[in-house]
């Protein structure tokens, strides 16, 4: 398959080459996937089925005046040709009208590559069967998603991109009763039942606990442990424009004051995007190659924002070969020194808090999150799981939580590979810590 | 073009299965946004593709490819068959005696003014001159200006004979300014009026003529105290009530979340099906409506992703919880009434219960009246923050604009105004609910849920709402 749509890509690249004029230039994109899904709810499945698309942009440049179009694949040469003729003429068309782009910035060197991920993949339908079969007795709800991504890149100097990776993601939960769950993940390239087993018996372990009557906390501060994926929420929302050039150019970003010294975290906290130990392509949209590490925050201080072509035009400086929005594609919370063993004991008596939930700003300029606590959220004390938490509102702001606030991150990194499926599968990834704090803010 | 070729295809092809449907969509996108004065990249988008849905006894598959080739919907009919014959081995629902829909009906977007009647020079000029509005003062960090035009076409068709042609129109226009001193940046904006229809939507929400006061009240909030931290009084305006409608009434009710679909992901509801007809959701001034009627706003529709006729129904009948958000495969299961409310983002998903255009009915007071009866309190706009729980209960809202109300009267303005309740006993503290001249339509592309993730354009229309005894507070500094 992928060779397939590779080829079918540098077709059309080269068809576009032949069709432009002497002072045109073009950049163009693929997204393309072919993916199953499997709905679970109540162990059965819910809804199954396959989706296919081929999402092909081109950007026709002429002097610095440009305008992209989009449109899907049909796989058929001779319509899709005819479609991107019917695209050359609107583009010049609108080139025609436009003011030119102060802004554009063009990737006129040649870095041409191809990075193929295969994977050791079941069936679809053998993995569902294998999910079905392990999860009879539970109450199990989920997504399992499976197939082939793949993105290329191509412009009028020459310069070929390619990237395809197959891979799965079974984001899923068991449920004891009501709201109280184990939240479990199983993702990767290469599927194994006994592994997938293993965590379902990990979360089948767990249910008894939940079953207890939940312990229900008054509003205050108190000193909690937030697992890897519970970091990874508090993460998720700081890539909302934390880290990006543009959202501290115009003092938008909620690290704008990390980024004027004004506030600081603690020396614990370094944070990186590092595209070399993720899953996603090293090129993006506009053909520049990724940088493949960029450090964002050094021991508690601003080190760098993350910078796109089009900002570095703007504002001037390198850029990062980053994406538009200028978001981490796979974000690192550098380890700490906490021993994952002994999570327990460290925390002693307070929070053991598996998942986050719904996080967004109460007071951006301050850093300052709200969000909800979720699924197997736990009472501890003496370090003794004592009972499920009934779910709490945190009120929070970054500088005190990862601050004065943090005592430590776990020695441990978990990474996890992002399920999000909002218009295509992601090939996001992520790897962090646990982090321990004292006198969290809970407000509801 | 591809609905010829589609029709064409399964009149000519023997398909294997005791019913099947097909959902064609083609969606034509254009964005034009000018970002501190200058145009930002023009981009244009064309999706298309189709959705094949089959089912056999109780398996239900599906399969949404783009690649609208002969091969390419064959292959598509194998991939729906082959999910249909493994769910049926372990089905969630029981389809053989879910009712077929055979509806034939179109439905059309009324347009006064096409996007085509002024020329791309002119909107661009439209734009840039919003945006020299914008830039009033040195404290003015950032701005932009944007409009996207959407030209949806839906068609469905099933083997019960159902033929559903929808043509939909959307304008969003959207106007952003931010203004900064030191550490502090403060936000207003204009996005959330995305309607159905052409460019007279422009004139009908004042667009071209926000510039001055969103820029005007971003310097003057830069300069404010932030809200305070009380108990007290709270009316919410319009386009925060949307925010506060959407989270806290309409997430709650959708069916498939009752049901359990949503748990891993988008999550569960504290309302439970016996709370149907018996539940008193909200103070006996609540009147809610599921309303796919109404011209212009965002979400109205002749009929649902599953071929099933909408119509207007209370989902809350004076305070009284009445119907929840539930398409006919919800109801089926649930046995219980619900709504025309089965929806996708587009083909290349399957649809799902979701909310359409939820609205709260108006009152009879006057927004005079409402600000007159509170002796201390906060009216706050325009919705800058969002977060509940996945019970959809405890809820924290922040907005962009607050405003304090002193003896009846408005007085200072304060910035980064938040609030935060528990939805099961907020809407029992409505007091107050302004009347028709007050009230105004909302509407939002953004509204995610689903498993694989779908976004979904939703509509609310809202009155001025006053709330009694309601949690407030401010920023940090």
């Amino acid at each position: 398959m992928s060779a397939t749509a590779q080829t079918y890509f540098n077709e059309l690249a080269d068809y576009v080459t032949t069709q432009i004029k002497a002072d045109e230039r073009f950049t163009c994109w693929l997204s393309g996937e072919s993916s199953d899904f499997v709905r679970i709810n109540q162990s059965k499945i819910r809804q199954a089925g396959h989706i296919r698309q081929d999402v092909f942009s081109i950007d026709l440049i002429v002097g610095n005046k440009h305008a992209e179009a989009s449109f899907r694949l049909s796989e058929d040469l001779e319509t899709d040709r005819r479609q991107l003729i019917d695209t050359l003429q609107s583009l010049r068309a609108t080139n025609e009208i436009l003011p030119e782009d102060p802004h554009l910035l063009i990737a006129e060197e040649v870095n041409s590559s191809e990075q193929v991920r295969s994977a050791n993949l079941a069936t679809a339908s053998d993995a569902t069967d294998a999910i079905l079969s392990l999860s009879k007795g539970l109450d199990l709800v989920g997504i399992f998603a499976q197939g082939e991504l793949y993105r290329a890149f191509a412009n009028s100097f020459g310069q070929r991109n390619w990237y395809s990776s197959s891979n799965f993601n079974f984001d899923w939960s068991v449920y004891s009763h009501g709201d109280k769950a184990v939240k479990c993940s199983y993702a990767g390239v290469d599927w194994n039942e006994a592994t997938l087993a293993a965590k379902v018996d990990d979360a089948k372990k767990l249910l008894p606990l939940l079953n207890q009557e939940p312990k229900i906390i008054q509003p205050g501060k108190y000193r909690a442990y937030l697992a890897p994926a519970a970091v990874n929420e508090l993460m998720s929302l700081l890539c909302w424009s934390g880290f990006s050039r543009k959202a501290q150019e115009t003092k938008q970003s909620p690290l704008y004051r990390l980024m004027t010294g004004e506030e600081s975290l603690s020396e614990k906290i370094s944070i990186r995007e590092n595209i070399a130990a993720g899953i996603a392509p090293n090129f993006g949209h506009q053909g520049f190659i990724k940088s493949p590490t960029v450090s964002l925050v050094q021991n508690g201080q601003f080190a760098e924002a993350l910078c796109s072509a089009r900002t570095a035009k703007e504002y001037g400086g390198e850029h990062h070969g980053a994406n538009g929005s200028e978001s981490p594609d796979a974000l690192e919370l550098v380890a700490g020194q906490l021993d994952q063993t002994k999570i327990l004991e460290e925390l002693d008596t307070g929070l053991y808090i598996s998942n986050l939930w719904y996080l967004n700003y109460s007071d951006r300029m301050a850093c300052r999150m709200t969000g909800m606590t979720r699924f197997a959220s736990l009472w501890v004390e003496n370090g003794e799981v004592q009972a499920p938490l009934s779910v709490m509102r945190f009120d929070e702001s970054m500088y005190r939580a990862l601050g004065e606030n943090l005592i430590d991150l776990t020695n441990e990194q978990e990474i996890m590979l992002d399920p999000g499926t909002y218009f295509e599968r992601s090939s996001g990834s992520s790897k962090v810590p646990g982090a321990l704090i004292k006198d969290m803010n809970f407000a509801l | 073009m591809i609905r010829q070729k589609i029709d064409k295809f399964f009149d000519e092809t023997s398909i294997d299965a005791e019913f099947y449907s097909y959902r064609i969509v083609t969606e034509k996108t254009q964005r034009l946004e000018v970002r501190q004065n200058v145009l930002q990249p023009v981009t244009s988008d064309e999706d298309s593709g189709v959705m094949v849905t089959l089912r056999n006894r109780s398996g239900s598959g599906y399969a949404g490819t783009s690649v609208v080739t002969e091969k390419g919907l064959q292959d598509a009919v194998q991939r729906a068959g082959r999910w249909a014959s493994i769910s049926g081995q372990n089905p969630l629902i029981d389809y053989s005696s879910l009712e077929l829909n055979s509806l034939q009906n179109d439905y059309k977007s009324r347009v006064d003014k096409t996007w085509d009647s002024t020329t791309l020079a002119e909107k661009i000029e439209l734009l840039m001159a919003i945006n020299h509005k914008l830039k009033c003062d040195d404290r003015i960090v950032d701005w932009s200006a944007g409009l996207t035009r959407v030209e949806t076409e839906i068609f469905y068709a099933n083997s019960a004979g159902a033929n559903i042609e929808q043509n939909f129109t959307f304008l969003m226009p959207s106007i952003r300014v931010f203004a900064n001193e030191g550490g502090e940046t403060i936000r207003r904006s204009f996005v959330d009026r995305c309607h159905q229809g052409g460019l007279e939507v422009l004139a009908q929400t004042q667009f071209q003529d926000r510039a001055n006061l969103l820029a005007a009240e971003a310097i003057q909030l830069l300069q404010s105290d932030n809200c305070p931290s009380t108990s007290c009084d709270l009316i919410l305006a319009p386009d925060q009530m949307m925010l506060q409608i959407h989270e806290s009434i309409g997430h709650p009710l959708e069916l498939d979340r009752i049901l359990g679909d949503e748990r891993n992901y988008a999550g569960t509801s504290f309302v439970t099906l016996d709370m149907f007809g018996t539940y008193q959701y909200g103070s006996e001034l609540l009147n809610v409506t599921f309303d796919p009627t109404v011209s212009g706003e965002l979400a109205s529709y002749a009929a649902d992703d599953d071929g099933t006729k909408a119509s207007r129904e209370y989902l809350i009948k004076d305070g009284l919880l009445a119907r929840p958000l539930g398409g006919q495969t919800s109801q089926h299961r649930a046995d219980i009434d619900g709504v025309a409310c089965t929806r996708a983002s587009s083909w290349n998903r399957p649809p799902i219960d979701r909310m359409a255009n939820i609205n709260v009915e108006a009152g009879e007071s006057t927004l005079e009246d409402l600000i007159s009866s509170v002796e201390n309190g906060v009216l706050m706009e325009t919705n800058l923050s969002w977060s509940i729980d996945d019970s959809r209960n405890k809820f924290q809202f922040g907005c962009e604009k607050g405003q304090l109300i002193q003896d009846g009267k408005l007085t200072d303005l304060v910035k980064n105004p938040g609030y935060r309740g528990v939805s099961s006993n907020f809407w029992r503290n409505l007091k107050g609910v302004s009347d028709s001249s007050s009230s105004d339509t909302y509407g939002t592309p953004y509204c995610g849920k689903g498993e694989p993730n779908q976004i979904i354009r939703v509509g609310h229309g809202s009155p001025y709402c006053l709330f009694s005894d309601i949690e407030v507070f401010g920023g940090d500094k």
